[in-house]
C-alpha cells in the first residue's frame, strides 16, 4: 500500500507543484501584500501593517471611476444580454428551417479575438477622416446629431462598451438556454396544449420554470464574468483607461501593477481583493434570492 | 372566422421569429463583413470617403502586404503559434497524470487533496495574477516563453473534467488488465486516453482558443515585442503601428489574426460547442 500511495502522489505532482507555485502561494501572498503598507517593489521592504492600501484606494479617484464604470456596465450588460439570449433562444428552439446555420454563426463571436474585433468596433463608431463613421451615418439618418463615440462624452463611450460586451457575451448565453430549452420534456407542452393553454401561459408556467436554474447559472455567471470586464474596454479606448474614464477595476489592479502608473502592488493587490469581495458577495445574495425562486 | 385567425396566427409568428433571429445574424456578422471589406479597401480610397462604401469594386491585398511588412505580425502569429502549442501540450502532460490518479489510484488524503483542488476553481485569475507577476520578474522570465507559458499550464477544472470522464470507464476493464500484468501507466495510455479522447480532444480545443486570445498576463510579462502575441501585437499595431492611422492594414491584421480561431470552429463546430456547454467561460 506504501508503494501505491507513493505512485499516485507522483502522477499528481506536476499539478500539485504547479497549484502551488502559481495559484496557492499567491493566493495568500496577495492578502499580506494588500495589508503591507508603502511596500517599495526596488528593496522589497515595507514600513508597516495595516490598512492604509485599502483606505487609499477607496479615495483614489481612478479607483472610484473604475467602480463606478464596473457597477453600470454589470447592471447594463447581465439584464440585457440574459433577457436578449432567453428571446433569441426562445425563436431558436421553435424553428427547423436555417436552425443549425443560425446557431453557428451565433456562436462566432466566442471564437474571436476580443482585443481584435473589437478594433473592428471602435472604428464603425469613430468618425473617419471625411465622415462621423458608420454608425453615426445610420443614427443620421434617423436624425439624431453624431456622437462621438471613442472620444467624446461619458455616456457615449459606456454605451459603446455595453454594447460590445453584450456582443461578446451572447453567444455563450444562447447557447446554454438553447441546449436548456431543447431538453424540456415535451410532455408538458403537449399536455397544456390538450388544456387549451394559451403560449403567453405556457412560457410562464412551464418554461420559465423549467429552465430557470440554467438561467439563474447564466446570470450568476455574468455577473462574474462582467465584474471582471477588462479587455473589452482596452480593445475599444486603448491601455491609457484612466485618461479615457473608462478604466474597471480589473484594469485598475493591472494599472498599479505595471505600466505607467504602475510598480504598487500593495494597492493592485487591495483592489483585487476589493473586487473578490464583491464578486462574493453578489455570489452568495444571488444563491440566497436562488432559494426562493429557482426551481430545481 | 375564427378557424382561420387559428391558422394564420402561428405564420405570423414564424415570420416575426425569422425577422428577429435574421436581424440578430446582421448583428453578429456585420462587424466580420466590414472587417473584412475594410481590409481590402486601400488606404487612400478610405480615407476619401464621404460615406462609407458597403462594398468595394476595386478589391487591394496591399493592406495584407502592409500588415506583414510595416509591423512584425508574422512574428505575433508565430509567437502566438509557440505559446499556445507548448501551453497545451504541457497542459495535457500535466492534467492527464492528475485525473489519472484521482480517478483510479487509491492513496491516503484522495478526497481531502481532491477537494482542495475544487475549492482552488473558485480563485478568480486576478488574485493570484499580481504575485505571479512578482515571481516572473523576480525569477528574470520576463520576456520569455517560460514566463509566458509556465503560470497558464494547470487547469483545475481541465483535471475535474477529465477525472469525471476517466471515472465513467468500467472497474472491470482495469482488473483484467492487471490480470494481464499491464502496468497503470500502460494502461492510462493505451486504455483510459483513448476512450477518453472527445473529452481530451473538447480539452484541447477549449485550452487553444483561450491561448490565442489571452491578452493579460502576456502583456503585463512582455514588453518586447519580439515575445508580444497577437492580442498584445494588435494593441502595438493600434497604438503605434504603421506611423499614420492605417485602419485598412489595421484591418487586414485583424482579419489574419481571427482567420486561425474560425477556421478551427468551423472545421469542429460540434465539438466546440458541446465543449463550450459543458465547460466554457466568457459569459
Amino acid at each position: 500500500m506504501e508503494k501505491k500511495n507513493l505512485k499516485a502522489w507522483l502522477y499528481l505532482l506536476p499539478a500539485i507543484l504547479f497549484l502551488g507555485i502559481f495559484m496557492v502561494y499567491p493566493l495568500i501572498d496577495v492578502f499580506i501584500y494588500s495589508f503591507e503598507e508603502g511596500f517599495n517593489s526596488s528593496s522589497q521592504t515595507y514600513s508597516g501593517i495595516g490598512i492604509y492600501n485599502y483606505s487609499y484606494i477607496l479615495r483614489d479617484p481612478y479607483f472610484l471611476q473604475a467602480l463606478k464604470n464596473t457597477f453600470i456596465l454589470v447592471m447594463i450588460t447581465v439584464p440585457v444580454s440574459t433577457g436578449l439570449a432567453l428571446l433569441i433562444s426562445v425563436g431558436l428552439s421553435s424553428i427547423k428551417w436555417l436552425k443549425n446555420l443560425f446557431q453557428t454563426v451565433y456562436f462566432l463571436p466566442y471564437v474571436t479575438n476580443t482585443l481584435a474585433v473589437g478594433l473592428v468596433f471602435m472604428i464603425l463608431f469613430k468618425p473617419t477622416a471625411y465622415s462621423d463613421g458608420l454608425i453615426n451615418l445610420i443614427l443620421g439618418f434617423f436624425g439624431m446629431s453624431p456622437v462621438d463615440f471613442i472620444d467624446g462624452p461619458y455616456w457615449a463611450k459606456m454605451l459603446v462598451l455595453c454594447i460590445y460586451t453584450v456582443w461578446v457575451v451572447m453567444p455563450f448565453k444562447i447557447l446554454i438556454l438553447t441546449s436548456a430549452l431543447a431538453s424540456v420534456n415535451r410532455n408538458y407542452y403537449d399536455a397544456a396544449r390538450v388544456d387549451g393553454t394559451s403560449k403567453g401561459r405556457i412560457f410562464r408556467k412551464i418554461t420559465l420554470p423549467m429552465i430557470s436554474p440554467m438561467l439563474f447559472y447564466l446570470v450568476i455567471t455574468g455577473f462574474i464574468g462582467a465584474f471582471k470586464a477588462y479587455s473589452d474596454a482596452v480593445a475599444l479606448f486603448g491601455t491609457e483607461l484612466n485618461a479615457a474614464e473608462m478604466n474597471t477595476i480589473v484594469g485598475y489592479v493591472y494599472d498599479m501593477l505595471y505600466g505607467e502608473g504602475g510598480g504598487f502592488p500593495s494597492y493592485a493587490s487591495a483592489a483585487a481583493i476589493v473586487l473578490f469581495a464583491i464578486v462574493l458577495t453578489i455570489t452568495v445574495i444571488n444563491l440566497l434570492i436562488s432559494r426562493r425562486h429557482v426551481h430545481y | 372566422m375564427k378557424e382561420n385567425k387559428i391558422k394564420k396566427a402561428p405564420g405570423i409568428g414564424k415570420i416575426i421569429t425569422y425577422i428577429l433571429l435574421a436581424v440578430w445574424a446582421i448583428i453578429v456578422l456585420f462587424p466580420f463583413y466590414w472587417m473584412i471589406l475594410t481590409s481590402v479597401k486601400s488606404y487612400a480610397s478610405y480615407n476619401a470617403e464621404y460615406f462609407p462604401k458597403f462594398f468595394t469594386l476595386s478589391p487591394t491585398f496591399e493592406n495584407y502586404k502592409e500588415a506583414f511588412t510595416a509591423v512584425p505580425l508574422g512574428q505575433y502569429f508565430l509567437n502566438t503559434v509557440i505559446f499556445t502549442v507548448a501551453t497545451t501540450a504541457i497542459m495535457l502532460i500535466v492534467i492527464i497524470p492528475a485525473a489519472f490518479a484521482f480517478s483510479r489510484l487509491e492513496f491516503k488524503g484522495k478526497n481531502l487533496v481532491f477537494t482542495l483542488f475544487l475549492a482552488l476553481m473558485m480563485i478568480p485569475n486576478e488574485l493570484v495574477v499580481i504575485t505571479n507577476f512578482t515571481t516572473i520578474t523576480n525569477l528574470d522570465l520576463r520576456n520569455s516563453f517560460i514566463g509566458l507559458i509556465l503560470p497558464s499550464v494547470t487547469s483545475v477544472f481541465y483535471i475535474y473534467l477529465l477525472k469525471e470522464n476517466f471515472s465513467q470507464i468500467p472497474d472491470e476493464l482495469y482488473y483484467a488488465a492487471k490480470v494481464d500484468g499491464t502496468s497503470d501507466f500502460k494502461y492510462l495510455m493505451r486504455v483510459m486516453i483513448p476512450i477518453c479522447r472527445p473529452t481530451l480532444v473538447t480539452v484541447t480545443i477549449l485550452k487553444v482558443i483561450e491561448c490565442w486570445n489571452s491578452y493579460v498576463w502576456p502583456r503585463l510579462i512582455t514588453d518586447d515585442p519580439a515575445y508580444f502575441l497577437v492580442s498584445n501585437g494588435i494593441q502595438e499595431i493600434r497604438e503605434n503601428g504603421f506611423g499614420r492611422e492605417n485602419i485598412p492594414a489595421m484591418m487586414a491584421a485583424v482579419v489574419v489574426i481571427s482567420l486561425p480561431l474560425i477556421v478551427l470552429f468551423l472545421i469542429f463546430r460540434n465539438k466546440i460547442m458541446a465543449g463550450v456547454a459543458r465547460g466554457g467561460t466568457k459569459g
